[in-house]
């Protein structure tokens, strides 16, 4: 009986680890930073930047998987950049990861964050190999961009899709009591 | 006894809606073929205005069937490879279908006309349809392009038998050291077993 029951809690828990994934924290080390216009840009294979998806602190992350020849995402671009700034004092931090090839980061990536006026913090990923690292991601991502994850220690959710402004903010405000 | 029953319900509970909280948001992952599945056949507009059904070619042994675009810069980055694989495996019984799921009223650069001028610039060697109604690329599943799957006919189905990427470096087809498509029809070719039946890649997403 005893033993049962104690199966069973183990079995639980083991339900609620792997409802979220479990990141080691190491130090992020970037391929390269392409600096021009006054923008510093890291570049990261998916080793080094999945220490973004596992913070272990108080802060919110919402983390927008894009790119700037992606229009869907484009289009959704300037409600992340208003959480970003309308939830600053919430403990939300908006995380732009593009997916630009390095090689258009000061061609199209920088000129667009200046023009767009950016001010959420963006990386770049840039490891090729993305049937190796999506499903460290999230299991049911196909690898259509946009995609967003969002988390807080160890809860998190996973959206492949677009979003309005009321969408991401009521999926945002499910992390905030 | 009924402490146990009790202690199984709790647990059973606990179990699914930690899963179902993973499952929010994720609108698509649940649809189209899986591997094994019948897929279905078409009739879709091709760039030359005749209409391409998967029937018309009662000789192939398969099909490498590709959701690509004009706009989507990955599709743009494989075009040169999924030539090449028209090239190898369509003597060998392995036709590329190529297949536009987009609606053109979100990407200009996917319209009809737009299909046939790269097609002729590019010089396809093979079909390049168009999925007007936005019909098929649903019943496939799928969510981006480039997206491939590889059928092969048993007795009078098509089986899906790969589904995923090209190969696993989209930036440079001389560092791909994993030709997925390519060596799944290589083993369907020899009556092996596919050695990698799915993988994702980034892609755009298909836009209704």
């Amino acid at each position: 009986m005893k033993k049962i029951s104690f199966a069973l809690s183990y079995l639980v828990l083991i339900g609620f680890l792997l409802s979220c994934k479990q990141k080691p924290a190491i130090i992020m080390d970037p391929i390269a930073i392409v600096e021009a216009k006054g923008y510093a840009i890291p570049v990261y294979d998916f080793e080094n930047f999945k220490v973004l998806l596992g913070k272990k602190d108080d802060k919110i992350r919402v983390v927008n998987f894009w790119a700037t020849w992606c229009k869907p995402c484009i289009e959704e671009m300037p409600y992340f950049e208003l959480v970003n700034s309308a939830y600053a004092d919430k403990n939300v931090e908006v995380i732009l990861v593009s997916l630009d090839v390095p090689s258009q980061i000061e061609s199209k990536l920088i000129p667009y964050l200046e023009r767009q006026n950016i001010q959420s913090q963006v990386v770049v990923l840039d490891d090729p190999d993305a049937n190796s690292w999506i499903p460290k991601v999230d299991e049911d991502w196909t690898g259509a961009i946009p995609a967003t994850y969002i988390y807080k220690g160890n809860e998190c959710y996973f959206y492949e899709q677009s979003f309005s402004y009321n969408e991401l903010e009521k999926e945002l405000k499910k992390f905030i009591p | 006894m009924k402490s146990i029953r009790i202690i199984v319900a709790v647990a059973f509970m606990v179990l699914i809606s930690s899963f179902a909280i993973n499952q929010v948001g994720n609108s698509n992952s649940d649809s189209g073929y899986a591997i094994g599945d019948a897929a279905t056949d078409f009739k879709l507009r091709n760039i030359d205005d005749s209409f391409v059904s998967l029937s018309d070619y009662p000789e192939a042994k398969g099909f490498i069937i590709i959701f690509t675009c004009n706009h989507c810069p990955y599709s743009v980055a494989y075009e040169d490879r999924i030539i090449a694989l028209d090239q190898k495996y369509k003597s060998q019984g392995y036709p590329v279908v190529a297949i536009n799921p987009n609606n053109p009223k979100a990407y200009p650069e996917d319209s009809f006309e737009k299909m046939k001028e790269r097609a002729a610039s590019k010089q396809f060697t093979f079909p390049y349809l168009f999925d007007e109604d936005q019909t098929i690329y649903p019943q496939y599943g799928a969510t981006k392009t480039p997206h491939v799957y590889v059928l092969k006919k048993e007795n009078k189905a098509l089986r899906v038998k790969y589904i995923g990427a090209i190969d696993n470096n989209y930036k440079d087809a001389d560092k791909a050291d994993q030709k997925y498509v390519g060596n799944a029809v290589d083993a369907l070719l020899s009556g092996k077993a596919v050695p990698v039946e799915t993988t994702r890649a980034i892609g755009c997403s298909i836009k209704s």
